[in-house]
C-alpha cells in the first residue's frame, strides 16, 4: 500500500516531507487537503492530526505527524536506499540534530511571524504588523550572520554532506525570497547565497517545485 | 564531559536532567548569564548563537538542549534510564511527541512563564491580554495530551522517554503559578505531570537550582 501524504504542496511544512520523501527515492501519494475551506479542522482530519495541522502520513496503519519528526523516519529507515540524509556516526548525526534544532528555534519562527504579517494577513485582508515584521528581520540578519559564519567552514550546515538540517530550512527560504520579498537577506551573504543556490537547485527540490505548479 | 549553562536556565536544566537520568559524569561550567557571559568570545566558540546551553563530549561539541539530549540519549543507550525506544516506528512516535513539545507547548507555556514567574522577578508588569491568549492556546495543547494520556502511560509511549523530559523545565515553572489549573484540571495529565516532576533525576536538578 502506498504512503499517503495529507497536506496542500504549497504549505511549507508538507514541502519539507515532500523533499525528503524525494531525496530518498521513496514513492508517495498526495492526498491535497484543502485548508481554506477548514478540512484540516475537521474531525475526520483531526483523527490523523490533533492540532489540526499539515501534514499527517499515512503508512499502511502506521501514522504519524509533525514533519520533522516525519523526515527524521523516513531518512533513518531508508538510510541505506537513497541519500544518506542523517550522518554515519554518533557525533555526525548529532551535528545534524542541532542544526535542525536551530533550524526549528532560531529561525522558523522568525521566518513564519515574517510571512505571516507580510504575506497571509494582507491576503485575508488584515493589516500586517511592519514593526514586528522590521523586529523579526532584524533578528534574521543576526541568526544568518552565524550562518554565514559556518559556511564558511562548513560545506553545508552540519558536515560536509547534505543533510535534514539543509533540507529543512527549503521551504522556509523559498517563501521569504519570493513571497516576502526578502530575498536580499540570502544574496547580501556569499556563503549563504552559494548554499541556498546549491541545495535549492537539487533535483528533488526542483520535483517540489513543479508539484507547486 | 562537560555541559555549559545555567542552573536557572530551562534549556539548560533540559541538558542537565538527561545526564542525572544517565547517570553519567560530568562538569557542570556555571555560566553566569548575568554578567553577559554566554555572549563573551570563548562562550561564542562553543554556542554561535550566545544561548546556553552548550556541551562538549571529547572532541565533539554541540549545542541546542534538544540535540544534546539526543546525543547524550543515543550515545549512552545501555546506561541508566532508556530515554529512547529501539524500534523504529515506536522510536518515530516518541519523536513526534518530541516536536509536539517543541513545536506546540513551548512557546504558549515558555510565554506564560516569562509573564507569570520571570517579569514579576524583574518587575515588569504581567500583561493580562498575553496571560489570557496563552491560557487559551495551551488549554488546546493540553486537551490533546489530557485524550493521548488516556491510551499511553507516558506521552511519547509506555515508558518515560526525550518526549516527557524536554517538558520537565517549563512544566516546573508553571507548576508554581496560577497556570498549574490547567494540568491539575486534566486526570489524565495531571497523573503524568506528577509522575515526571517527581523523578529523583530531576529533584536533583531543582536542587541544583536553588
Amino acid at each position: 500500500m502506498a504512503l499517503k501524504v495529507y497536506g496542500p504542496v504549497r504549505a511549507a511544512c508538507p514541502q519539507r516531507v515532500l523533499a525528503c520523501l524525494l531525496e530518498m527515492g521513496v514513492e508517495f501519494e498526495l492526498i491535497r487537503v484543502d485548508l481554506d475551506s477548514g478540512e484540516h479542522k475537521q474531525p475526520d482530519f483531526l483523527l490523523r492530526q490533533p492540532f489540526g495541522q499539515v501534514p499527517a502520513i499515512e503508512d499502511g496503519d502506521f501514522r504519524l505527524f509533525e514533519s520533522r519528526a516525519i523526515i527524521r523516519y523516513y531518512a533513518t529507515k531508508y538510510v541505506e536506499r537513497g541519500t544518506n540524509l542523517i550522518g554515519s556516526t554518533l557525533e555526525e548525526k548529532a551535528l545534524v540534530d542541532q542544526w535542525l534544532e536551530v533550524e526549528a528555534h532560531n529561525f522558523n519562527d522568525l521566518v513564519y511571524t515574517i510571512v505571516l504579517q507580510l504575506v497571509v494577513f494582507p491576503k485575508m485582508g488584515q493589516r500586517g504588523d511592519l514593526a514586528l515584521v522590521r523586529s523579526c528581520e532584524e533578528k534574521l540578519e543576526k541568526v544568518l550572520d552565524v550562518y554565514e559564519e559556518r559556511l564558511s567552514k562548513s560545506h553545508y550546515l552540519a558536515a560536509d554532506f547534505f543533510s535534514l538540517a539543509d533540507l529543512s530550512h527549503l521551504p522556509a527560504i523559498r517563501y521569504l525570497m519570493n513571497e516576502a520579498g526578502m530575498g536580499h537577506l540570502v544574496r547580501n551573504r556569499k556563503n549563504v547565497n552559494s548554499w541556498w543556490m546549491d541545495i535549492s537547485s537539487r533535483p528533488a527540490w526542483k520535483k517540489v517545485m513543479k508539484l507547486m505548479d | 564531559m562537560k555541559l555549559h549553562g545555567s542552573p536557572i536556565s530551562t534549556a539548560a536544566q533540559r541538558a542537565l536532567v538527561a545526564l542525572y537520568e544517565k547517570e553519567l559524569e560530568f562538569d557542570f561550567v556555571v555560566v553566569d548569564m548575568s554578567k553577559g557571559e554566554h555572549k563573551s568570545e570563548s562562550f561564542l566558540s562553543l554556542n554561535p548563537f550566545g544561548q546556553v546551553p552548550a556541551f562538549e563530549d571529547g572532541d565533539l561539541k554541540l549545542f541546542e538542549s534538544r540535540a544534546v539530549t539526543q546525543y547524550i540519549a543515543h550515545a549512552y543507550a545501555d546506561t541508566g534510564t532508556k530515554l529512547i525506544c529501539r524500534n523504529e516506528k515506536q522510536m518515530a512516535v516518541v519523536s513526534v511527541w518530541m516536536e509536539v513539545e517543541a513545536q506546540q507547548f513551548n512557546a504558549p507555556s515558555t510565554a506564560l512563564a516569562w509573564e507569570l514567574f520571570y517579569n514579576p522577578m524583574l518587575g515588569i508588569v504581567t500583561d493580562p491580554k498575553a496571560v489570557e491568549e496563552n491560557e487559551a492556546k495551551l488549554a488546546k495543547v493540553l486537551d490533546v495530551y489530557e485524550a493521548r494520556l488516556a491510551k499511553s502511560k507516558y506521552i511519547g509511549c509506555d515508558c518515560f522517554t526525550l518526549a516527557d523530559l524536554h517538558h520537565l523545565p517549563i512544566l516546573q515553572i508553571l507548576m508554581t503559578t496560577p497556570v498549574k489549573a490547567a494540568f491539575e484540571s486534566r486526570p489524565n495529565v495531571s497523573r503524568w505531570a506528577s509522575e515526571i516532576l517527581s523523578r529523583p533525576a530531576w529533584k536533583k536538578v531543582v536542587a541544583l537550582r536553588g
